[in-house]
């Protein structure tokens, strides 16, 4: 593979093939933990994390995996990623760990990794697969920030609130553009409403691309 | 038994292995940082309940752990952190699940000092309503401090209540069944803490690794 296939790996991972926007996996996680930005940052560094070392420790084992035992072996190692990275959270980000929850040890059932592990990672080299994971993880992770910056602007009026969280320092209340915002965005159903909204904002770009490549 | 099966066997054997490795090399490292962690997070959540009282050594150390059934609010066990001043007892914290709130139970904790006053009151953990119920948080409003510097006879039994129940404590806009729970949490807590004033100051401190 050369250079330029990593490049394009990275592209179809945050753009084309965009775990969240267009093969719609990890929905869970994504819609709620988005509630804010910092929220959708953790979540999204711990996934793209996870998801990065899953794809190198898959393809670099898979001349000894057998197709028979391969799931067993993908949980195994997804497992035991997430484990360390709810560990390294615990240790570094209590209160970001304390944030996100329940959500952290779910990353392990992320369809979108065991997804890329399956159709990526156990077919093609170290590189690619690392190249499939970080595009793939920062599509993930962007499309979390953009929906948690969405939400927490509409919902509460603040843009970055409780960054302590992630970067330490004193408790900050973010920037606080209007006092109290449009409740509906941080419940659940806004979830769904900024979701759709993304997705259709992708194809809306994409097909307006598309119309000016045949003109 | 095949070739085959014992090969595949011993691959998942050996990638359980290193994964195990992993994980405990990592657990290893972390687990120091994160029992601190536990033991500062607890102690910071716990002194703003802990408001005005003078109180010497950590509150952590002395603590009971009642299990059900204990007479205080809530059906799981609760905690009892005693604070002493000069060897006399001057307060109690107690961590305790108020029941009846609109998402699942509400853990509070309650201080309040030898004399039976309120020292503060606080919201550790709940699911309720983000927007309405969450009023009940410190940094969402300031509806929790109505309880500071009550006692069991300020206000009177009926004052314990919702005003818009005929009571003496202001409701909280969208939301009227979480305040509620607190305020009856609140109030057993009180008469709990009345009825054995004396057992939950000379009780010897539950034995636990913290």
């Amino acid at each position: 593979m050369t250079s330029g296939h990593f490049i394009d790996r990275l592209q179809t991972g945050l753009w084309q093939e965009n775990p969240g926007l267009v093969q719609l996996l990890g929905l869970c996680p994504l819609l709620a933990v988005t509630s804010t930005f910092i929220n959708g940052l953790g979540l999204g560094v711990a996934t793209l994390l996870v998801l990065t070392c899953s794809n190198v420790l898959v393809s670099a084992t898979r001349r000894w995996i057998l197709a028979e035992i391969r799931v067993p072996i993908y949980v195994l190692i997804i497992a035991s990623l997430v484990t360390c990275t709810e560990l390294i959270f615990k240790a570094w980000f209590p209160a970001l760990d304390r944030s996100l929850g329940i959500f952290i040890p779910l990353i392990v059932t992320n369809c979108a990794i065991v997804a890329r592990a399956e159709l990526f990672a156990s077919r093609n080299g170290i590189v690619a697969s690392f190249f499939d994971g970080l595009g793939m993880g920062t599509g993930f992770a962007l499309l979390l920030m953009a929906i948690g910056f969405f939400r927490e602007l509409v919902g509460k009026g603040s843009l970055f609130a409780d960054f302590h969280m992630l970067f330490g320092g004193e408790p900050l209340a973010g920037l606080v553009l209007v006092d109290g915002g449009w409740l509906l965005a941080i419940l659940p159903p806004g979830a769904f409403f900024s979701l759709a909204l993304a997705v259709a904002l992708k194809n809306h770009l994409d097909r307006k691309r598309d119309a000016a490549r045949k003109t | 038994m095949t070739p085959g099966v014992a090969k595949r066997g011993i691959t998942l054997a050996a990638i359980a292995a290193i994964c195990t490795t992993l994980v405990a090399a990592t657990y290893h490292v972390t687990a120091p940082l994160i029992a601190a962690n536990e033991q500062a997070w607890l102690e910071r959540s716990l002194k703003p309940a802990f408001a005005g009282v003078d109180y010497e050594g950590s509150i952590t150390a002395a603590k009971l752990i009642l299990e059900p059934p204990h007479g205080l609010p809530g059906n799981d066990t609760a905690i009892i952190y005693r604070a002493y001043s000069g060897g006399s007892p001057a307060a109690a914290l107690f961590a305790v699940t108020a029941r009846g709130g609109y998402a699942g139970p509400i853990r509070i904790l309650v201080g309040i000092d030898v004399a039976g006053a309120i020292t503060g009151v606080r919201i550790l953990e709940h699911r309720e309503t983000p927007g309405l119920g969450d009023g009940i948080e410190e940094s969402r409003s300031d509806w929790i401090h109505q309880f500071d510097r009550r006692s069991l006879g300020d206000p009177p039994a009926a004052g314990w209540q919702l005003q818009v129940d005929g009571g003496e404590f202001d409701q909280l806009t969208g939301a009227s069944v979480t305040p509620r729970a607190v305020i009856k949490g609140v109030r057993e807590t009180l008469l709990y803490f009345d009825a054995n004033r004396e057992e939950i100051f000379t009780m010897p401190a539950t034995s636990e690794a913290p």
